[in-house]
């Protein structure tokens, strides 16, 4: 059997990390060809699902890459970047896939060996990590389903609004002139994150056949009472509906989101 | 030539002599490149970026109608104008050109493996032709720039550039907030390093400021409004009441810096022989300092502080200062004694070190203390003043008795300067000062276009610092003015307004305020403020903004080509 050969997408930002590519190019510093590059203009760019895209798409690996703190061409897209894949990295951890396959990084125009020594890392990385069960002779259909959970949570006003908003709610302050301390707002978070996978979730296993509490509390290996809750919360918002009552059980089935 | 059509791609392989084609196997691409969808045409040329490969280029989009464009070459940081001109010549919008990284990114750092490198380099074309695909023309508006200029500020940095734009024949209004110009220069006395006296040089500009007939002068005048964009600033001034609105082109901010007052620190404010170095230049100004026999300078009031929130930067003049206040005194009084609790003497620069030795054969005392145990001031109104301080280089407590204490502490950041910053829409950094676009490479414009900043308003600096800043702003600020328009960007975001629900969160984002909100609540992108960086994109809650020529779908489109695709 040939070797595990990784198959790694790089978005790397124009002014910085791409330049720092190039370094590397120039002065011939060898690094394994396992990544392949995608160029955007600011590593801020990157919204959430478009990871989450290309892992679904099997993607073994995702590096972002973009400039240093303080060092950023648009003032701190960086920074907006380095909350959103935090996020995501929350996220992920509960797809089942390893959060490791996901890295965001910073290479500075002038760092052509670092850029090297990052991909050489991170390739070898996700050597040992083995290929994405995506990308197997039988692909994962529950990590597919929790990583289509994930991109609809990533692409929901809930959560994005979050992030985005992060810097300025903990960093300067809210309309109410309150700061808030960030191991509050990770609390915060963490508890949204969850959420909004889990309703994801909830939504996607109720789209094609009606499911009971139960059957979703097994499909979802949460505790009834934590599914109601966030059925009710899912009714609210119309994204779920009571489509059957089999004897006394309640059957949901997911409603189209526009 | 339509562009809305089918893509037909025409792919340009390089060898770039051996460059490429020495370890990538380039027939090989091309063959390849031929199978992809929507590739109408591909060739492999020896230089594409030759004179023979460009208009070999250009008779292939001719003769093969193709109407989007990939050469797999070297980097886009490079060559991507060259090959977009190329496509402009035959009649192809320059955004409808795509380039494929296999140099740097390829064959240069993969020569060991030939093998995977030309693997490497047919998935990165497959890339490029995926997202050329949905590639679409776009455009850059050109504005008009009026060449005129509004100078922020009548000190030595702002008296400067204006002086430098007026001679290049631009309208210039030069506003100060008091009632003279001259700004800091006004309260100094002799300047280092050649003891020049200070009224001497103000005389000097204010008087080729006044008699230049293309700078008009607001004295006793602030800042009111401001609003437009490079080329077209609407700036209201408001002069003792009356206001008028100015039309100009752009705008250099050199609101200076202020001296910190050092309120409860070292007894300063208690009795009248504690002072600041500014205070010590009026005295010495006006000749009212009266024979002093024991002065003790204390450097780093109030800065370096090296804790959260504090002023923690270096003031950069106030150790070239005391030493020349010190010798100053030498000079005046020649037995007073003189010395100078430092924690580090940062004498830098040609001629700040040698006026430190100077001061040192003049007997100049300087002594070292730790900033964890700095001096202690004792002053009872009667009794003397007396100074405590460790001296960490001979370990031992020392006592002084001075008749005259003298405070160095940093220039910060004005009040106005801080209002300033809101009403331009222009950021302060952490230590309060204004804050340019890029520490190395755009030292002296803003994020903004059209905007710049010199002197101390963004750093404590010299005054030979702030006029070399200053000239650089005002060449900075002549460029634009001289060409009298400005391309904008073509890669901005743009505003679904049927899916903005007006939340903000974009507004908060933009680093350059080019998102506004309307009368209707909906996020409106102004074109020509947006450098399309793609941050309110990538976050906008609703996902109503899009980016051109960097869309979700193309940047998807490259990231997922060489994949294996959706595994269902």
């Amino acid at each position: 059997m040939t070797e595990f050969e990784p198959k790694i997408i790089g978005f790397l930002c124009n002014w910085c990390s791409y330049a720092g590519a190039d370094l590397a190019g120039i002065s011939r510093i060898q690094y394994p060809p396992n990544i392949r590059v995608v160029r955007v203009m600011c590593s801020g760019r990157i919204d959430p699902v478009i990871p989450l895209e290309v892992l679904i798409n099997g993607a073994d690996g995702v590096l972002i890459l973009g400039c240093h703190p303080g060092d950023c061409h648009y003032a701190e897209g960086n920074l907006y970047e380095e909350r959103k894949i935090k996020m995501l990295k929350r996220l992920l951890t509960l797809t089942g896939l390893e959060p490791e396959r996901l890295r965001l990084e910073w290479v500075s125009a002038s760092e052509g060996q670092r850029f090297a020594n990052v991909v050489t890392e991170f390739t070898d990385q996700i050597k040992k990590l083995g290929p994405t069960p995506i990308s197997t002779e039988n692909p994962s259909q529950k990590i597919l389903e929790n990583l289509e959970a994930a991109k609809n949570a990533a692409s929901g006003f809930r959560l994005r609004v979050l992030v985005g908003r992060e810097r300025e709610l903990t960093e300067k302050c809210n309309v109410y002139a309150e700061k808030i301390p960030q191991e509050q707002f990770d609390l915060l978070l963490e508890e949204v994150v969850k959420d909004e996978f889990t309703r994801q979730k909830i939504h996607l296993l109720t789209r094609y056949q009606p499911l009971s509490v139960k059957a979703l509390a097994e499909a979802t290996g949460l505790k009834p009472s934590s599914v109601l809750k966030q059925i009710v919360d899912m009714r609210r918002r119309n994204m779920i509906a009571v489509s059957d009552i089999k004897g006394t059980t309640p059957l949901y089935k997911a409603l189209e989101v526009s | 030539m339509s562009e809305s059509k089918q893509p037909r791609i025409g792919v340009f392989v390089c060898h770039c002599g051996v460059n490429i084609g020495g370890v990538v196997n380039v027939p090989e691409v091309v063959e390849y490149a031929m199978t992809l969808p929507n590739v109408a045409y591909a060739e492999e040329n020896l230089y594409t970026c030759s004179s023979e490969g460009l208009s070999k280029l250009g008779e292939a989009i001719r003769k093969h109608e193709l109407n989007r464009v990939v050469v797999a070459s070297c980097t886009p940081r490079t060559h991507e104008p060259l090959f977009r001109g190329a496509c402009e010549e035959v009649g192809l919008n320059k955004y409808l050109f795509h380039m494929a990284n296999i140099r740097e990114h390829c064959s240069w750092v993969h020569p060991k493996e030939p093998g995977r490198a030309t693997e490497k380099a047919k998935e990165i074309v497959k890339m490029a032709v995926a997202k050329a695909a949905l590639l679409e023309p776009q455009t850059e508006p050109e504005i008009e720039v009026q060449p005129s200029a509004l100078v922020i500020g009548g000190g030595v940095s702002g008296m400067t550039t204006a002086l430098s734009l007026a001679n290049q024949n631009f309208d210039v209004h030069l506003i100060e907030i008091q009632d003279t110009l001259g700004g800091r220069l006004k309260d100094l006395y002799k300047l280092y390093p050649n003891d020049t006296l200070s009224s001497e040089v103000l005389e000097e500009y204010v008087q080729a400021v006044r008699s230049n007939p293309k700078i008009v002068v607001y004295t006793s005048s602030k800042v009111k409004h401001a609003d437009g964009f490079i080329g077209n600033f609407k700036v209201t001034v408001n002069q003792e009441g009356k206001e008028e609105t100015l039309d100009v082109g752009t705008i250099i901010v050199a609101t200076g810096a202020e001296v910190l007052e050092p309120k409860g620190m070292y007894c300063y404010g208690e009795r009248d022989n504690i002072i600041t170095q500014l205070e010590l230049e009026r005295l010495m100004r006006e000749k009212k300092l009266e024979n002093p026999t024991n002065v003790v300078m204390i450097q780093c009031v109030g800065a370096r502080e090296g804790k959260e929130g504090g002023r923690n930067y270096c003031s950069r003049i106030c150790c070239a200062v005391a030493v020349k206040n010190a010798l100053e005194i030498k000079e005046m009084f020649p037995n007073a004694e003189v010395s100078v609790l430092y924690r580090d003497m940062q004498t830098y620069g040609k001629d700040f070190e040698e006026q430190y030795s100077r001061a040192r054969e003049k007997s100049v005392q300087f002594i070292r203390y730790d900033a964890k145990n700095p001096p202690q001031v004792t002053a009872s109104p009667d009794a003397k003043c007396i100074v405590r301080v460790h001296d960490i280089l001979i370990n031992e407590t020392l006592e002084l008795e001075p008749d005259l204490v003298v405070l160095s502490t940093p220039l910060v950041q004005t009040e106005e300067a801080k209002e300033l910053s809101k009403i331009l829409k222009v950021p302060l950094g952490a230590d309060g000062f204004f804050f340019e676009a890029h520490v190395k490479l755009r030292p002296v414009d803003f994020a903004t276009d059209g905007i710049y900043v010199c002197g101390t308003a963004h750093s404590p600096k010299t005054i030979p610092e702030s006029i070399a800043q200053a000239y650089a702003a005002a060449s900075r600020a002549s460029i634009p003015m001289a060409v009298k328009k400005v391309r904008t960007e073509a890669i901005t975001s743009f505003v679904d307004e049927n899916k903005c629900s007006g939340c903000g969160t974009c507004v908060k984002l933009c680093p350059y305020s080019a998102i506004q909100k309307d009368e209707h609540g909906i996020a409106r992108v102004n074109d020509v403020l947006c450098k399309g960086c793609g941050v309110c994109a990538a976050s906008c809650p609703e996902k109503a903004i899009g980016m051109r020529h960097f869309s979700d779908a193309q940047v998807l489109a490259e990231a997922t080509a060489s994949l294996g695709g959706r595994r269902k």
